[in-house]
């Protein structure tokens, strides 16, 4: 790849590794380090902007085809220009502080909160040679990073000195270190196949055998799903800032462009997690020999947002979850499914290791994980006996006033509404 | 130490530790206490990126960053007033006297080791060397901090299990 001129757009790293080596040769050592620094964040602020701006235009779109309206449709050619209106709004509003609040904490953690979202793109390659810092850790630090996220979610909610804010931090703190675990138990499954936590290394695994790990590792990639749902509090696990029960949660304070940032948070964390998805299960910038028609990045990039569609989808499908049932779903079924599902994997590694087979061993691999993920979802459920009844199909509602009495009479009390 | 830009963060990440240790313990507020702790924790990350250690560092950030921070806010949230009646204690004088004894005999050590200075190679990494140490030469010890872990979990939940 060293061979491309420095002028062909096929990976953009090329004109920056030209202008290091000038740098290199004619400065100082710091001068190179301070100017690839500099320009890793203008690249990623300069495609956060653009990315924000995107992504709020297709999300009201699609959520809006979704429910079968128009969407935005006002704001230039296909409602275009609607982001750039929304947040001219959000600027000219008044950015509110309460009087009895805690001023510094309320004020900082609107700034503070973007930098583990911005963090998390620093490791994430775009491309071969195209990450802004290649960590051989760069997994553990995803993970590092994303878990001071609801200390930050806590100040806001905190500093705010409103009950509705204080409850929706601590709910975001529970559902947080909840959905770590099983989400690092399934990036484990990755870590152990792969053999390393470099996220470039995990694409070069893909690119030498020739496979995506969403084939190899099908549950991993479930339970990492619905895990990052809920880290980034999007809709089926957004009870941080339930509107029917708790106002707007830790953000119910903040207004204006304060707000803003919150919400462009949201947005950026949840594209970064559909990187990280892209580059784990998905092959990152490589595809079966498509890269070399199309830029690696392009391809990155498109599958970068197929993954926040995913996001999109769930947001427009999924009625929200209660609390308990939110926590409970973590800790009873996703742990120990990836616990048992890191196992498996490190048998088969271990397996791999001794008999010093070639690569097309992952195929048997592969088949052995889709029925065993298969297995473990029906059997566990099996197991945990989860009836009908405590997954009707009729509105539960409709049960407990016995219009249709599916559910015998001794059950009712789990069903109490308010007055009983 | 080699180098401006090491030097630099090293100067950079020592006052920030610095600084937000002492404003651990002239904030008043206790949340706010924390929230110096936790950038305490954060610049001595740093630092061990620049002692080429980096799975040490990101291991800070999550362990003592992420876990211990969310813990030590529980701590202080089930405690009534304890962001904001905070008096002045009779206890200032002994605390005082013994964090300066303390201090006397850091420095000292410190001051009276002869550290041997070795210039790394260049930043090699870490990771694979810890996960290999781990698992083969000091297995028993990793195994007996599993247990001892695990019972510690199992010792929590049954001390807040009720009883149906």
């Amino acid at each position: 790849m060293t061979a491309l001129a420095w002028y062909d757009i096929r990976t953009l790293a090329n004109p920056v590794a030209k202008l290091l080596e000038i740098l290199r040769d004619n400065f100082p050592d710091w001068v190179a380090y301070v100017v690839s620094g500099a320009i890793g964040a203008a690249a990623i602020g300069a495609f956060l902007g653009i990315a924000m701006l995107s992504l709020i235009w297709i999300e009201r779109k699609v959520i809006g085809r979704i429910q079968l309206r128009y969407g935005p449709n006002r704001c230039g050619p296909f409602g275009l220009a609607q982001p750039l209106a929304d947040a001219l709004k959000l600027m000219q509003k008044e950015a509110l502080t309460p009087l009895v609040g805690d001023k510094l904490v309320f004020w900082i953690a609107p700034i503070l909160i973007f930098i583990p979202a911005v963090l998390t793109y620093g490791v994430i390659p775009f491309g071969e040679r195209m990450a802004v810092a290649n960590l051989n850790v760069g997994l553990l630090f995803i993970v590092a990073i994303g878990g001071t996220t609801p200390l930050i979610v806590f100040m806001a909610g905190w500093s705010s000195n409103n009950k509705y804010s204080l409850l929706g931090a601590m709910r975001t703190i529970a559902m947080v270190i909840s959905y770590e675990i099983p989400a690092v138990v399934a990036l484990l499954s990755v870590v152990v196949l792969t053999s390393t936590m470099d996220l470039s290394g995990i694409v070069e695994f893909q690119r030498n055998y020739n496979v995506w790990n969403i084939f190899l590792l099908p549950l991993p990639f479930v339970i990492f799903l619905i895990a990052s749902l809920a880290e980034v509090g999007r809709t089926p696990a957004d009870i941080a800032e339930a509107e029917s029960e708790i106002v707007a949660g830790y953000h119910t304070e903040y207004s204006g462009m304060k707000f803003g940032l919150f919400y462009a948070v949201e947005m950026a964390s949840a594209l970064a997690l559909g990187g990280i998805m892209a580059t784990l299960f998905f092959g990152g910038w490589w595809t079966f020999g498509l890269q070399l028609l199309i830029p690696g990045w392009l391809i990155f990039l498109i599958k970068m947002y197929a993954c926040y569609g995913l996001f999109i989808w769930a947001r427009g499908t999924l009625p929200r979850l209660r609390i308990d049932q939110l926590l409970s779903f973590s800790w009873k079924f996703l742990l120990p499914l990836g616990l048992i599902n890191v196992v498996l994997v490190a048998f088969e590694v271990a397996l791999w290791a001794e008999l010093d087979a070639p690569g097309i061993i992952l195929a048997p691999f592969a088949l052995i994980n889709w029925a065993m993920a298969a297995a473990l979802v029906v059997g566990y459920v099996r197991l945990l006996n989860i009836s009908e009844a405590q997954t009707p199909r009729l509105a539960v509602l409709t049960n407990t006033v016995g219009v249709i009495n599916r559910i015998p009479a001794a059950e009712h009390s789990n069903y109490a509404v308010a007055g009983d | 130490m080699d180098g401006f830009g090491v030097t630099s963060a090293f100067w950079g990440l020592s006052a920030l530790a610095v600084g937000s240790a002492v404003g651990i313990i002239v904030a008043r507020n206790l949340l706010h206490a924390v929230l110096w702790l936790i950038l305490t924790f954060i610049a001595l990350g740093g630092l061990f990126i620049t002692l080429s250690a980096d799975f040490v560092a990101v291991a800070q950030v999550l362990v003592y960053a992420g876990a211990v921070g969310v813990l030590v806010i529980f701590a202080v949230m089930l405690t009534p007033n304890s962001a904001t009646g905070n008096s002045e204690t009779r206890f200032f004088g002994p605390g005082f006297i013994v964090a300066s004894i303390l201090s006397a005999i850091m420095v000292y050590v410190a001051a009276a080791t002869e550290w041997q200075a070795t210039a790394p190679p260049g930043f090699k990494t870490t990771a694979a060397l810890i996960g290999d140490a781990l698992v083969n030469q000091y297995v028993l010890p990793f195994e007996v901090a599993s247990v001892l872990l695990i019972a510690a979990m199992i010792g929590a939940l049954v001390l807040v299990r009720s009883d149906d």
